[in-house]
């Protein structure tokens, strides 16, 4: 393993973040830590992750999609930011892309993704 | 106060994390059996300085002179080594090992290396050129640098003028870039920012001239004879005193 791998494991161990199985297509809750003078809440933002990125690295992130009063709203999340408090699956979603791009040109019904019934957890992770 | 610099090897890029939610940028550095080989004295040279050498290389692949000014020094062969004017009471002995902690996290630096060579580059890429239009008349002529001169008088082009050429491998210095963490047992400086070179190149890191020398500054190096005297002394007294580890 060369260094600079070296230096994101151990970055990825000290930060001790539990990254839940989930990909595009998944309905996620994110819990997103809001500073506000001087106290800190935490705000939720859900939505269907749309985009997975640099995988399972240090420098991971992921794209969630809503729509926030009638208006498609993208937030993206760096995988272990130290702002994001968790990440929850609310819902597994079947599709056949990657990355869902082409749900910003749709709305409504045809925006709709199916449930996958028969989810497996990869290598003896949780659910 | 002039002191000592150091030589590092670039290993390349990541990110840190930070408790506050910050992510920084970071360039990670690495020291590598970093020594004192030689010293430059007012008596000797008319000026003072030290002489590093960093990394490790073969005896056999090393010049015979090379050698000699090695084995004179005690220390063994090195790859690369740099030369970095102190003042007088900053000299080092030869023969020690500067080790990462010679800067503090937060600390300004100036990082200088030789860039990635672009090869023969157009003026647009080389100079920030505009180039020519894409419409209106303009034929193969896009990336073209235009116009070089005037008329016939002054009837030549002027001295300097920027053209097409070489690019890239040439000594480039970074200033001001911000120290974030420094490893000590793998010798490793991260910096914020990019610094020039290709992964795996050689850089030489200075305190930043345009910054005032914070506080942390240890003179005239942080020393491994140093660093391991501390411990020693600690080991058996149980102290306390861990932040007095790199003083001197």
């Amino acid at each position: 393993m060369d260094l600079i791998a070296q230096i994101e494991a151990e970055q990825i161990a000290s930060l001790g973040k539990e990254i839940p199985d989930f990909k595009a297509g998944d309905t996620i809750r994110v819990g997103f830590k809001v500073t506000e003078g001087s106290r800190t809440r935490v705000q939720n933002y859900e939505g269907v992750c749309i985009s997975r990125k640099n995988g399972q690295g240090i420098a991971g992130s992921f794209t969630v999609r809503k729509i926030s009063f009638g208006e498609g709203v993208e937030r993206v999340f760096p995988l272990y930011s130290t702002n994001i408090d968790s990440i929850t699956v609310v819902r597994r979603g079947r599709v056949r892309r990657s990355k869902l791009y082409y749900l910003r040109s749709r709305r409504g019904k045809s925006a709709r993704i199916a449930e996958q019934s028969n989810y497996k957890p990869l290598g003896g992770a949780e659910a | 106060m002039l002191r000592s610099g150091v030589i590092a090897r670039k290993v390349g890029m990541t990110r840190l994390f930070m408790e506050d939610g910050r992510q920084v940028p970071v360039t990670v550095l690495q020291l590598d059996n970093l020594q004192v080989v030689a010293q430059r004295t007012n008596e000797k040279d008319g000026y003072t300085a030290v002489q590093l050498g960093a990394g490790a290389a073969k005896a056999k692949r090393t010049s015979k002179a090379m050698r000699g000014h090695f084995a004179a020094a005690k220390v063994e062969p090195k790859r690369k080594v740099a030369e970095f004017r102190v003042s007088p009471e900053n000299l080092i002995e030869v023969g020690e090992e500067i080790v990462a902690n010679h800067y503090y996290d937060g600390q300004y630096v100036d990082v200088s290396g030789t860039s990635i060579g672009k090869g023969f580059a157009g003026a647009m890429k080389r100079h920030n050129f505009g180039g020519l239009r894409a419409t209106h008349g303009v034929s193969i002529s896009h990336r073209s640098h235009g116009s070089v001169g005037q008329c016939q008088d002054p009837g030549r082009i002027f001295k300097g003028k920027k053209m097409a050429g070489h690019m890239g491998a040439a000594r480039v210095t970074t200033q001001n870039l911000q120290v974030v963490k420094t490893d000590t047992d793998r010798g490793l400086i991260m910096v914020k920012g990019a610094v020039p070179g290709a992964k795996g190149g050689w850089v030489t890191i200075k305190d930043a001239v345009k910054k005032p020398a914070g506080e942390g500054v240890v003179y005239p190096a942080a020393l491994r004879s140093a660093m391991t005297e501390a411990t020693a002394a600690e080991a058996p007294a149980d102290a306390a005193e861990g932040g007095e580890n790199n003083e001197g």
